[in-house]
């Protein structure tokens, strides 16, 4: 009964990795995915038909695959030996999650007036400074609710990690599982919890984000 | 046109037919060996105990692991799993009358085992399942049938060679697992993967340095790949293999000590570890002395 709470530090410890590994790989993926949605808005068509492929690809891939390409299949062909798996861990979750951000943001792109791009372009603008200046800031107000379900679901499948030698929050929870044949609804509770408060930090944040944003429309 | 398409079945059936020829040849040896049937079972066990309704139901199910090789393995295209833990469940079998081929394998994995025992997916768990006061809180564990320690297995050419070695170094086993518990212990840094093959995939590619469990797996690893990994550092733990049962049946424990304090006495036990874990080059140990059931 004692054990996981006597080495809370330990859960503590893999709750901390689990928020590295979201806050990395959410921060490479919201630019990554930035960048893509621009594309796929943009004006180059080979561009925009690579993009969507990236897309289609990625989307279409579950994290799983993703996770035993980087972690089995890249040290086999001698790519990322030495690389920490922090870092192994973060290009497969922002990988994965790319996608999904950029399709978030192109539906916030969707949803600014035409008319806003147009008159941008009447002013002279290039496509890169109606991006930055115009669109996308309207674009990201639009598409805040899409883009925390995504970042919820991305804190989420960190735990995909856990038998893929990261030690987060699930791969400790089945730690104390082992050792703790008769305590499992406890642990599995207490390690639940950690999950819950971290989603609703998201949460907060984006419904706080939402109500500024709104006002200032 | 019809004649081609008659070609193309043709040669199609010949393909499959040599293919399926290929998966025949392996499998005449790794059957693992011809056990005693006991006739008239039933007869011998008090009406009302388990051992009795498994005798008269004349099937068992039993839940090892498939992913050790020498303790218990299923490759993907076998029928059933072999190694040291199904041998165990064969001999416990043949007590109550249940031919080999009668009985039910199940995979388990670490984190299932005490479930599936209560919840009654299985009868017995013979999966590398060490002894420990917590599991007994919840399931029955009656053995020891074989007692085995923590090793290393590392590269060839690893400069690991004590058990300090690994201080700072990334070392890799299943996750969850006690001994990845108990290399954390040691200083290094744990690195927990599903399988034990995709662990032992990690220290070949040089990702990680040193892989740990139960020296018994490890030697058939180090078998499989006698150039490249190596078997280091003595023993540093103890782990205890129990057959675990469920606490709903606790007539069951005397029984399997029973059965396999016989099964040591007349050179099953000994015969079972020749042809499982004795493979990889250990000599047959005493069989370990069963604990008294509770």
């Amino acid at each position: 009964m004692e054990d996981v709470f006597s080495n809370f530090d330990l859960v503590l410890k893999a709750f901390w990795m689990t928020v590295q590994l979201a806050v990395l790989s959410g921060a490479v993926a919201m630019v990554l995915g930035t960048l893509l949605a621009a594309l796929r808005v943009g004006p180059v068509s080979v561009l925009r038909g690579l993009a969507a492929t990236y897309v289609t690809l990625v989307r279409n891939t579950p994290l799983l695959v993703v996770c035993v390409f980087v972690f089995f299949a890249a040290p086999n062909l001698g790519l990322l030996v030495g690389a920490p798996f922090l870092v192994k861990g973060t290009i497969a979750v922002s990988l994965y999650t790319t996608p999904f951000i950029a399709e978030a943001i192109r539906s916030g792109v969707n949803a600014v007036p035409l008319g806003q791009a147009e008159a941008a372009r009447a002013i002279g603008m290039t496509f890169a400074q109606n991006m930055r200046h115009v669109v996308l800031p309207q674009a990201f107000r639009a598409s805040v609710p899409p883009l925390a379900s995504t970042l919820i679901a991305m804190t989420k499948n960190t735990s995909v990690v856990a038998v893929f030698g990261i030690m987060e929050a699930t791969a400790r929870m089945r730690y104390f599982v082992n050792r703790n044949a008769d305590d499992t609804i406890l642990i599995f509770a207490v390690f639940a919890v950690g999950y819950i408060i971290l989603v609703e930090l998201i949460s907060v944040a984006a419904v706080g984000l939402e109500r500024r944003w709104k006002a200032a429309r | 046109m019809r004649l081609t398409r008659l070609k193309v079945a043709a040669a199609a059936v010949l393909v499959a037919s040599t293919l399926a020829a290929c998966g025949d040849a392996g499998d005449d040896d790794d059957k693992g060996r011809d056990v005693d049937v006991q006739d008239n079972a039933a007869e011998e066990f008090d009406t009302g105990t388990r051992m009795r309704e498994l005798a008269d139901a004349g099937s068992i199910k039993i839940g090892v692991k498939y992913d050790q090789p020498g303790i218990g393995f299923k490759g993907a295209t076998d029928d059933t799993p072999v190694g040291f833990d199904p041998e165990i469940g064969k001999i416990l079998a043949a007590d109550l009358g249940i031919a080999p081929e009668d009985i039910d394998w199940v995979e388990t994995i670490s984190a299932n085992r005490e479930a599936f025992l209560q919840e009654g997916e299985v009868d017995l768990v013979i999966a590398s399942y060490s002894i420990t006061d917590e599991r007994k809180q919840v399931v029955g564990q009656a053995g020891p049938y074989y007692v085995t320690g923590q090793q290393l297995l590392v590269k060839s050419d690893s400069d690991i060679a004590s058990l300090a070695d690994v201080k700072g170094t990334e070392v890799c086993s299943v996750t969850g697992s006690t001994s990845l518990d108990n290399i954390e212990a040691e200083g290094a840094t744990p690195r927990g993967f599903d399988t034990y093959s995709e662990c032992v995939d990690q220290v070949l590619n040089g990702t990680v340095d040193a892989m740990t469990t139960d020296g018994a797996i490890l030697l058939g690893y180090a078998a499989e790949h006698p150039d490249d990994l190596k078997v280091v550092v003595d023993p540093f733990s103890e782990e205890r293999y129990g057959v675990g049962y469920s606490l709903d049946s606790p007539e069951m424990c005397q029984w399997i000590v029973d059965t396999l304090a016989e099964a040591e006495d007349d050179g099953d036990w000994a015969e079972a570890f020749e042809i499982t874990l004795g493979k990889s080059g250990v000599e047959t140990p005493e069989p370990p002395a069963m604990d008294p059931c509770p």
